[in-house]
C-alpha cells in the first residue's frame, strides 16, 4: 500500500517535470503577458512614459473609434471567406491524395511545403501573382476570356485576394483530413455499396459523419486564425512599398491593433483591442462548440 | 498553433516593459555631458544600412577618429516596434536612425531626447546644417535630430517616347496644369483595360503635399496645426485626382505601377512605361546604369505657377533616445558623420566606385551645405549625358528653396491623416469632402497632443 503510494507520488513528480517545459512556456509566455495586457487596457501605456491608469476610457474608445468596428467588420467578412473556401479545398485535396496511392508520400510532402514557407514572402509573391494588369493570374484568366479585376487594388477585391493567397497554408489542415479519412472503416463503405449508395450518399452519410471531429477542429482553429489575421495582410497591403495607399477595405483587426501599439504610441488602447478580440473569439468558439456537438460524431464517446 | 501568438508577443513585450521599462529614467537633455573628454565605451546604433560606400567610409572616419569607442549597428531600416519594444524593455539603443518627419511626434512622445547638451557640449555647428532640414527636426525651439541626407525632386522624363509622341520636352511642365492635362492625355496609352504607358504620373498619395505646396497651401502650419483642406490644398487634390482618373482610374493605375521593377533593367522610364514624374535625386544614381541599354533621360524642373522650382525635403537624421548609455559617443557619431570633413570622404569613396564602374557621379544631396557645395564643385565637373546632366541641376536647383513639412506633435497622426484622405479620395470620395474628414482626425489629435483633448 504504501509502495503503491510513493510509486504513484514518483509518477506524478515524473509526469509534472515532463510537463514543465511547457508549463513554464504557459506561465511566462501566454498567461503573464495576458495578465499584463489586461492591466495595460485600462492604462495610458504609451510604450515610453510611465503608465497611467485611465479607467475604462481604452474600452469607451474602442466603441467610439469608427476604424475599430470598420477593422472588425473587414475581419469578420474575411473570415467568412475564408474558413469555408479552406476546409472545402483542403477536404478537396485530401480526397485527391488519398487516392493517388503510391505516390501520396511525395504529394502529402509537397502540399505541406507551402506552410514551411515565411507569410511574408508568399504575401509579395502573390503581390505578383495576382496584380491585375500583369500579374500571371489575370493572363491565365485572360486565355479563357475573362477579364479578371485587379485584386490588389481594388476596394471591392482586397479580402477575396486575402482569402486566396491565405489557401496557400491549409497544409496542415490537408495532412489532419487525410488521417481522418484514412480512418474511416472500409466495412461501412461496403455496406454503403451493397444498400446501393452512390459515391455522393456515401460522402455524405459515410465519410462526413466519420471525419466530423476533425472538420471541426479544423473549423475552430481556422476561425480563431483569420480572426487573428496580420502576417499577409500587413506584408500585402501594409509593407513598405504598400504603406502609404493601403485602402480601409484592407485593415483587418491585428492590424490596426499593430499600428495603434506601435505607430500611434497607444499600447494601452491596443492591449483593449486585443482583449476585445479574446471575447469576440471566445464568444465565437463557444458557439460553434455548442452547435458543432450536435453534429460532430466521437467514437468511442457518449451518445449524443 | 499560431493562436495568438501576436497577442502573445505584444504582451509579453508589455510584461517587459512592465518590469523593467517604465518609469525608466533619462536626462532632460543628451551628449556632452563630460565637455573635453573623448567619448568611450560602446554605442550602440539602430535603423542605419549604411551599407554602400558613401556609409562605409563615414563609418571608417568615425571610427578612425574614435578608436576607443566599440560600434555596433544592427543593420537594417528604422522599425517603430523593434525601437519602441527595446525602449520599453529599458534597453534602447544608443542612438537611432530614421526619418526627419518621424522627429516631431517621438519628441513629443518623449522617446527621444533634445540636443542642446550634445550641440553646445560638442560644439556641433548647427549652421551648416541646411535650414529646411534643421527645421523638420526642431520641436517648441528644441532641436531632436542632426539632419544627414537631404532628398529633393524634380521631374525625370523618358526622352524616347517623348519624342517618338512628338511631344516636346518643355511640354512637361507643372507650371500650366490645364496644359499639363493635355499633355498627359497625349502621352497616355492604353490598350482595352490594359494599361501600356502611364504619360504623367502625379504619384499620389505620396506626393500630395508636393503638389498643395506647389499650389500654394501650407498643409501643417508654423505652430504645428494641421490645415489640410486649405482650398488650394483641395484643388491640389483635385487636379491629381483628374490626372489619375483619366490615366485609367486609381485601381488599374497602381495596378499597373505595383508592377514596376524600380531597380531593373525594365525600369519604368526604361521601358517606356511612364514617360514622365516627379521623383527623387537618387534615383538617377540608379537609372545611370541603364544609359547602355538604351535609357535617354531627360528632365524639367517641378515648379509651382510662377514657374519657380518647388521640392520637398525628406532625408532621415540621428537622434538620441531616452535612456540612451552612451549620449556622448552617440552625438560624436552624428556630428562626425554629418560634417564636411566626413562628406567629403564619402564623394572620395563614391567618386572611387564610379571610376571602378567606368560610370560617372551624379551628386550627393546631403544637408550640409558647405559639403554639398564642396562636392558639386570639386567632382561634379564631368556629366557626359546631357539628360542627366539636366537632371542632377534641376535637383541642384531645388535645394534652396526645397521646404519640409513643418514639424508637430501629431506629426504622425496627421501624416496618417491626409494619407488616409488620398486614398479615400482615389476611390471615389470627393477632395473637398475626403480632405475635410481628415483636417478633423488631425485636428482632434493635435489638440490631444498638445494636452488640450
Amino acid at each position: 500500500m504504501a509502495d503503491r503510494s510513493l510509486l504513484q507520488r514518483r509518477e506524478g513528480r515524473a509526469a509534472y517535470l515532463f510537463i514543465a517545459p511547457w508549463i513554464i512556456g504557459f506561465l511566462v509566455f501566454t498567461a503573464g503577458p495576458m495578465v499584463a495586457s489586461l492591466w495595460l487596457s485600462f492604462t495610458d501605456y504609451s510604450l515610453v512614459e510611465p503608465a497611467h491608469s485611465v479607467g475604462t476610457a481604452n474600452y469607451q474608445q474602442l466603441l467610439a473609434d469608427p476604424r475599430v468596428a470598420k477593422s472588425l467588420a473587414n475581419t469578420f467578412v474575411y473570415a467568412a471567406l475564408f474558413v469555408p473556401l479552406g476546409t472545402v479545398v483542403a477536404l478537396a485535396l485530401a480526397m485527391l491524395l488519398q487516392r493517388i496511392g503510391r505516390a501520396s508520400g511525395f504529394f502529402r510532402t509537397v502540399f505541406y511545403l507551402p506552410v514551411m514557407t515565411p507569410a511574408v514572402a508568399a504575401g509579395a509573391m502573390f503581390l505578383l501573382l495576382l496584380n491585375g494588369q500583369r500579374g500571371l493570374v489575370n493572363q491565365v484568366l485572360g486565355w479563357f476570356g475573362v477579364t479578371g479585376p485587379n485584386w490588389t487594388t481594388d476596394p471591392a477585391w482586397l479580402k477575396p485576394s486575402l482569402a486566396l493567397v491565405s489557401l496557400w497554408t491549409v497544409g496542415g489542415s490537408i495532412i489532419i483530413y487525410l488521417a481522418a479519412l484514412n480512418n474511416v472503416p472500409r466495412q461501412l463503405h461496403e455496406a454503403a455499396l451493397l444498400d446501393g449508395a452512390g459515391p455522393v450518399r456515401r460522402f455524405v452519410s459515410v465519410t462526413l459523419p466519420m471525419i466530423s471531429g476533425a472538420l471541426f477542429f479544423t473549423i475552430i482553429t481556422h476561425t480563431i486564425a483569420a480572426m487573428q489575421m496580420f502576417d499577409q495582410a500587413y506584408t500585402m497591403f501594409y509593407g513598405p512599398q504598400q504603406k502609404s495607399t493601403a485602402s480601409d477595405e484592407s485593415l483587418v483587426y491585428m492590424v490596426y491593433l499593430f499600428q495603434n501599439a506601435f505607430e500611434f504610441f497607444k499600447m494601452g488602447f491596443a492591449s483593449a483591442m486585443a482583449w476585445l478580440l479574446f471575447v469576440i473569439i471566445l464568444v465565437i468558439t463557444v458557439i460553434q462548440v455548442r452547435v458543432g456537438n450536435r453534429f460532430v460524431y466521437y467514437e468511442g464517446g457518449s451518445t449524443r | 498553433m499560431k493562436r495568438s501568438r501576436f497577442v502573445v508577443a505584444v504582451a509579453a513585450v508589455a510584461l517587459l516593459s512592465g518590469c523593467a521599462g517604465v518609469g525608466n529614467k533619462g536626462g532632460d537633455s543628451a551628449g556632452g555631458s563630460t565637455p573635453g573628454a573623448a567619448p568611450t565605451g560602446a554605442l550602440k546604433i539602430m535603423g542605419f544600412g549604411g551599407e554602400d560606400e558613401v556609409g562605409q567610409s563615414r563609418i571608417a572616419a568615425f571610427k578612425a577618429a574614435y578608436p576607443s569607442v566599440k560600434v555596433t549597428n544592427n543593420k537594417g531600416d528604422f522599425d517603430a516596434q523593434q525601437f519602441l519594444t527595446a525602449l520599453a524593455s529599458g534597453n534602447p539603443p544608443d542612438l537611432v536612425y530614421m526619418d526627419r518627419n518621424l522627429i516631431g511626434t517621438y519628441a513629443k512622445k518623449g522617446a527621444i531626447l533634445p540636443l542642446e547638451d550634445c550641440i553646445s557640449g560638442q560644439k556641433v555647428d548647427t549652421s551648416q546644417y541646411r535650414e529646411a532640414a534643421m527645421k523638420s527636426v526642431t520641436l517648441a525651439g528644441k532641436v531632436y535630430g542632426i539632419p544627414e541626407f537631404y532628398i529633393v525632386t524634380t521631374n525625370l522624363v523618358d526622352a524616347s517616347s517623348l519624342q517618338k509622341a512628338g511631344v516636346a520636352v518643355s511640354d512637361i511642365q507643372t507650371k500650366d496644369w490645364a496644359a499639363l492635362k493635355a499633355t498627359t492625355a497625349k502621352l497616355f496609352k492604353r490598350n482595352g483595360n490594359k494599361l501600356e504607358r502611364i504619360g504623367f504620373d502625379p504619384k499620389l498619395p505620396e506626393y500630395f503635399p508636393l503638389w498643395a505646396t506647389a499650389n500654394g497651401a501650407t498643409i501643417i502650419k508654423d505652430d504645428g496645426a494641421p490645415n489640410l483642406n486649405d482650398p488650394k490644398a483641395v484643388e491640389a487634390l483635385a487636379y491629381t485626382l483628374d490626372l489619375v482618373n483619366s490615366q485609367g482610374g486609381w485601381t488599374t493605375f497602381k495596378s499597373f505601377r505595383d508592377a514596376f521593377d524600380i531597380f531593373g533593367e525594365k525600369n519604368p522610364l526604361s521601358a517606356g512605361s511612364v514617360v514622365a514624374f516627379p521623383m527623387e535625386n537618387w534615383y538617377v544614381n540608379v537609372l545611370r546604369d541603364f544609359i547602355g541599354q538604351g535609357l535617354k533621360l531627360d528632365s524639367t524642373a517641378f515648379t509651382d505657377h510662377d514657374g519657380k522650382p518647388v521640392s520637398m525635403v525628406g532625408g532621415s537624421a540621428w537622434a538620441i533616445p531616452k535612456g540612451s548609455k552612451n549620449p556622448d559617443a552617440a552625438c560624436a557619431w552624428a556630428k562626425t558623420m554629418t560634417d564636411q570633413a566626413t562628406w567629403m570622404k564619402a564623394a572620395d569613396a563614391r567618386i572611387a566606385k564610379v571610376k571602378e564602374d567606368k560610370s560617372f557621379f551624379t551628386g550627393l544631396f546631403t544637408a550640409n551645405k558647405p559639403a554639398d557645395e564642396a562636392i558639386r564643385t570639386k567632382y561634379l565637373t564631368d556629366v557626359p549625358d546631357p539628360g542627366f546632366k539636366r537632371a542632377i541641376d534641376n535637383f541642384y536647383a531645388t535645394l534652396d528653396s526645397a521646404v519640409a513639412l513643418n514639424p508637430s506633435p501629431a506629426g504622425a497622426e496627421i501624416d496618417a491623416a491626409w494619407r488616409s484622405a488620398v486614398t479615400r479620395a482615389l476611390a471615389g470620395q470627393p477632395a473637398q469632402q475626403a480632405l475635410d474628414q481628415a483636417q478633423k482626425e488631425a485636428e482632434a489629435a493635435f489638440s490631444k497632443a498638445n494636452g488640450n483633448g
